[in-house]
């Protein structure tokens, strides 16, 4: 479903991204951790399209990315962010910035598709005319990855979709995006710091160091402790180290 | 120096009545650690908060006891406060983006803090800073002091906040989520930096988070608070016997390595335990 190859992404001087690739098949997940610097969420904003100074080749259900989206690419491909404070606007209510990219994607049926949707990541039906502030993290939440669902994508990009929550709402939150992924057979990329979240969801990881992807392997591997990189290693000896309290 | 709590209650008036986030808390702490855990808006912040008096004005208070080595603290002037405040308990908070002055170098803002306590010269204040930022182990404390905090990292920063809160000796550090906003890599090290001045300095420490065994590594007794109650305290090393329901849910809840699960399990909140 998706593929990157030998991407580069620069800023001025700096190289953020130095040659990446991986490969993540339709219905799969696959994860990227590392620390802050690492070069983790430049990779997933690259292939979100928000940030077009790239080189490489990507493709998304074989058809190359360009560094201009077009409008399909938008519907098939959408993006969950870290901060549901931050991502979603304040002063619009959950009906419209649910109705938003039906509009934009000129998707008819738009109240029907509205409720279902807000069923579909549990929330209830008085939600639809709430402010964000009028909602809780983990209510925000779920808002931003209904939304992210309305143009019905194939693809979801999700950049740290639980290191805001509470740990009691990062269960629901993770168990919500396990389910929608069965239920419609979504394509997941996650990016996140926490190695253990990460394995949770993604049966494949790749672990970034200073824009390098210095290892790939299976979760399996990881929680085993079959580890080539001594970053990877590092990283899952700070997580183990804490779970053993 | 001894932190006494007895029955605290905290209320904010709404138009549908009083809203009470902290009821009938009580807790004691020396020269220990102590986590208070709880989800957002279990009232673990106010808490610590009601301590240095630093609630809205809106906050309506009432405590069978409020004392700071025997200071009341509902009753104390605003003077005796700003003794307290800074100079023998420092507050340590979440973001260190935010926390921090952007237009003063870190050396400045730290000789500042110490300086409103010490009352030595421009230049011993300077030396001071630079020696604090060297002892939350910075590499290269010249260059850190004369930096900007935007021209700092999380961690750098966090450590930055640490230095100034050390500057006066205080006998008791309160952190509120201080390695919320940093790397898994970065929150060890600055968690086991806070363990080890604390108990070099022989300080108390009030570490407040949400992240249960976190907290627990790190702490030597863990308070668990839901919905503005205390719930359970336990000692860290006992927290796989909790009792409490929730305790255990916000222990199982968490996805682990070392232990997989396929689904996990989501928290059953029980009305009871609101009574």
């Amino acid at each position: 479903m998706i593929s990157v190859q030998n991407l580069h992404v620069r800023f001025g001087d700096v190289q953020a991204v130095q040659g990446i690739s991986f490969a993540v098949g339709e219905g799969e997940s696959f994860g990227i951790v590392g620390e802050s610097g690492s070069g983790k969420s430049t990779v997933l904003r690259a292939l979100a399209g928000l940030n077009d100074e790239w080189t490489g080749l990507m493709t998304i259900a074989g058809r190359a990315l360009a560094p201009k989206r077009g409008r399909d690419f938008f519907r098939r491909v959408q993006m969950v962010f870290q901060d549901p404070y931050g991502s979603l606007h304040p002063r619009q209510t959950v009906d419209r910035a649910l109705s938003e990219p039906l509009l934009v994607h000129g998707i008819g049926d738009i109240d029907r598709r509205i409720r279902q949707a807000l069923s579909e990541v549990s929330l209830p039906p008085a939600a639809r005319f709430r402010y964000p502030h009028q909602l809780s993290g983990g209510q925000r939440q779920r808002v931003a990855i209904a939304r992210a669902l309305m143009s019905e994508p194939e693809v979801l990009l999700l950049d740290e979709p639980t290191s805001a929550l509470d740990v009691s709402v990062q269960a629901e939150v993770l168990n919500l995006l396990a389910d929608l992924q069965d239920r419609r057979k979504l394509t997941y990329v996650m990016v996140s710091h926490n190695l253990a979240v990460t394995a949770h969801l993604c049966p494949v990881i790749g672990v970034m160091q200073g824009g390098e992807m210095v290892e790939m392997l299976s979760a399996e591997d990881l929680r085993a402790g079959r580890i080539s990189h001594k970053h990877t290693a590092d990283l899952r000896r700070l997580s183990t180290e804490l779970e053993e309290a | 120096m001894k932190v006494e709590i007895a029955n605290l209650s905290i209320a904010f008036p709404t138009p549908q009545g009083l809203s009470h986030a902290v009821r009938g808390v009580s807790l004691t702490l020396g020269a220990e650690k102590l986590g208070i855990v709880g989800e957002s808006g279990s009232g673990k912040s106010l808490t610590a908060r009601a301590l240095l008096r630093l609630l809205p004005p809106a906050a309506i208070v009432t405590a069978d006891r409020l004392q700071f080595d025997g200071i009341d603290i509902l009753k104390a002037s605003e003077r005796d406060m700003r003794a307290i405040r800074g100079k023998r308990a420092g507050l340590i908070l979440q973001d260190p983006k935010y926390a921090l002055n952007p237009i003063m170098t870190a050396g400045a803002q730290i000789a500042e803090a110490w300086r409103n306590q010490k009352k030595g010269s421009r230049r011993e204040a300077m030396q001071a800073a630079v020696d604090l930022l060297a002892q939350v182990q910075i590499r290269d404390p010249q260059r850190v002091a004369a930096s900007y905090p935007h021209e700092l990292s999380g961690g750098m920063g966090q450590r930055v906040m640490i230095a100034m809160m050390l500057a006066p000796d205080p006998e008791l550090l309160i952190a509120d989520e201080p390695t919320s906003a940093l790397d898994a890599s970065v929150q060890a090290e600055i968690l086991r930096l806070l363990e080890d001045l604390v108990s070099r300095r022989g300080m108390g420490l009030i570490l407040i988070s949400h992240d249960l065994p976190l907290v627990s590594h790190f702490c030597d007794r863990v308070a668990v608070m839901y919905a503005g109650r205390v719930v359970e305290e336990l000692a860290a090393n006992d927290l796989p016997r909790a009792q409490h329901a929730y305790t255990r849910g916000l222990l199982e809840c968490l996805p682990t390595l070392s232990h997989p699960k396929s689904r996990l399990p989501v928290m059953a909140r029980d009305p009871a335990w609101l009574t």
